[in-house]
């Protein structure tokens, strides 16, 4: 049985809507203009245990409404979900005990003291067992390294630290399921790469089902198993990382490497030219004509070497997500 | 029933442990609170002495005046919520409130504690001021409670706390709708400042506004415990005056968690 299953999910606001000006203002005291955006359009998605399924698309795209509905932070406007046979949006005791959700822009710990503290106080809203909390903090302290912080307060963390600090307070009660909206953003390389690993490394250990929304394709490409693009509230794939390209990419990349003094011919004929630095010369060539292609050109230059590749994942992406032409909904 | 406890007992703690990060802010804001009763006291004082010795102004001497203050500053130790309609409006607004719907803690249940360990922690500091100023004044205290009388003090303190608590706890559940309250919360502490009895006893006030302050649930924050201490309400009027308080708290803990509950439908979750 999957852990979460949704079914059309729907979500609308309705926004005021404020002309620019002063009168406008004045206006707007008496009557308002509301506007509805749909975040959320008719999602439908199954989930299984221990998967790791990343959520993509652009800002705006319902990325961060679609977890909110899954941790029954909001109600949906239509359609159904069942997190581990739960309601989110009922809110039930058990349920809340059995997920957490994560936010990247959210600071969940108490700002004046140290993390320890917070910690405890997780021991006892989820009734965490001494023994077991005990076990679950050495394992995420020694994990994260973030023994040496636990007694400062954490104001005085750096943003990257804080982060760990979130992820370790939303992991104390071995949740089954997790909800990571944007765990990287605003960290550098190296913290980023860092908590990367973190959640690799636990989720292969401990089998969580983890829903993840970024719009950092490294995050992605080093996590997930499974891709979900939404963009403008709806799924417009689901399937693997290389899935993507496949389906989205109809070209492919070749690079030659030309012998000599040997000079190109006319290689546009085939494609678009992406780089020209002699002797080397990158093509976009579309799918259906790379055999052809290939033939004719090593028929006409002596080439020394050859590479034809998938273009790269971040530009069908890119792409992807430039074919919306308005964002909508809140992030 | 005991895991609950030391959840409370944890949240209490560590509510504790916040209020005195702070130390400087916390010993001035508690020590500056006295400072509204020493004007008051001497503004009667100067309106006393332009009248004469022994004057009495509706029925009230200096003396039974300066008590009355000092009584409804006790009252106001228990009943006056500084900050928690403010904190519930910015929660809501800010998006932290989401901490309370994902996690398995009841957002008014755990504001209650916080304001629990904020009251302890100024009781503990505020009573040496208090000792002092009532040990000055201990003269103009010609009735102390008897015994039932103590009690019902004690009680209509631990009502007002309640009140208070959970009448500011509604209208921070406002933000839901409005988010932001602090006009409507400035209105109400004007109200509140001069119908709980805080700036005169309500009994000064002429017909029918003295009677009609006696249906407003506000005089249960300042002017029913001092009352109720001076001996001024007994035996039935009593009783009667504590279950209808009682009854305020009642309809107050209901509509909060009714504000809550409809709040949390319309909630969108602002903020990220």
């Amino acid at each position: 049985m999957p852990v979460i299953e949704i079914e059309n999910l729907s979500k609308t606001y309705r926004v005021y809507q404020k002309q620019e000006g002063l009168l406008a203002s004045v206006t707007g005291l008496f009557r308002r203009e509301h506007k509805d955006v749909h975040a959320v359009k008719e999602v439908s998605l199954k989930v299984e245990k221990g998967e790791f399924v990343a959520f993509l698309g652009p800002n705006g795209a319902g990325k961060t409404t679609t977890l909110k509905l899954l941790s029954g932070i909001i109600y949906p406007s239509g359609g159904t979900a069942r997190v581990m046979g739960h309601v989110p949006w009922e809110r039930e005791i058990a349920y809340r005990r059995r997920f957490a959700l994560v936010m990247g822009q959210k600071n969940q710990l108490w700002w004046d003291l140290p993390a320890l503290e917070s910690f405890r106080l997780h021991q006892q809203i989820y009734r965490i067992e001494p023994q077991q909390y005990q076990e679950t903090l050495d394992e995420l302290s020694e994990l994260l390294d973030i023994g040496r912080l636990l007694r400062q307060p954490v104001r005085d963390l750096s943003l990257g630290e804080r982060m760990k600090m979130e992820l370790a307070a939303a992991l104390l009660h071995s949740p089954d399921v997790l909800f990571l909206d944007e765990p990287t953003i605003g960290l550098d390389v190296v913290a980023q790469h860092r908590i990367q690993q973190f959640l690799k490394k636990y989720q292969a250990q401990r089998q969580v089902t983890i829903l993840l929304s970024s719009h950092y394709m490294k995050d992605v490409a080093a996590l997930c198993q499974r891709v979900v693009i939404i963009t403008g509230g709806e799924i417009k794939f689901d399937g693997s990382l290389s899935g993507i390209v496949d389906r989205f990419s109809g070209q492919k990349l070749i690079t030659l490497q030309l012998a000599g003094d040997e000079a190109p011919k006319n290689l546009a004929r085939f494609g678009q030219v992406v780089e020209e630095q002699l002797p080397k010369v990158k093509l976009r060539i579309d799918k259906a004509n790379v055999p052809a292609a290939l033939a004719q050109i090593l028929d006409e230059h002596t080439v020394e070497d050859i590479v034809v590749e998938d273009p790269p994942l971040e530009e069908v992406i890119a792409d992807l997500f430039s074919q919306v032409q308005t964002p909508v909904g809140n992030d | 029933m005991l895991p609950r406890l030391t959840t409370w007992w944890t949240i209490l703690r560590i509510s504790l442990q916040e209020r005195l990060v702070y130390r400087g802010d916390f010993a001035l804001g508690t020590l500056m609170r006295f400072l509204p009763i020493v004007t008051q006291i001497f503004l009667w004082y100067a309106i006393f002495a332009n009248l004469g010795t022994g004057v009495r102004i509706t029925g009230y001497t200096y003396e039974e005046l300066v008590v009355y203050l000092l009584l409804t500053m006790v009252a106001r130790a228990f009943s006056s919520m500084p900050g928690l309609a403010s904190t519930i409006a910015r929660q809501i607004r800010s998006g932290d409130i989401k901490k309370y719907l994902t996690q398995p803690v009841d957002l008014l249940g755990f504001m209650f504690l916080s304001r629990l360990a904020h009251k302890l922690a100024y009781y503990i500091v505020a009573i040496g001021p208090f000792a002092l100023v009532f040990f000055l004044c201990r003269n103009y205290f010609t009735h102390l409670p008897d015994a039932p009388q103590a009690a019902a003090f004690a009680a209509s303190l631990v009502l007002s706390f309640l009140l208070g608590f959970y009448l500011e706890a509604c209208i921070g559940m406002v933000g839901f709708w409005f988010l932001e309250v602090t006009s409507l919360l400035f209105v109400y502490m004007l109200f509140s400042f001069f119908l709980s009895g805080h700036m005169f006893p309500l009994d000064m006030l002429p017909q029918p506004f003295g009677e009609i302050v006696q249906y407003t649930p506000l005089q249960y924050l300042a002017f029913f415990p001092a009352q109720v201490f001076l001996g001024k309400i007994e035996g039935w009027a009593l009783v009667r005056g504590l279950l209808v308080e009682v009854a305020w708290v009642t309809f107050f803990i209901v509509l909060s968690r009714i504000l809550f509950h409809r709040g949390l439908k319309r909630y969108s979750g602002y903020g990220g």
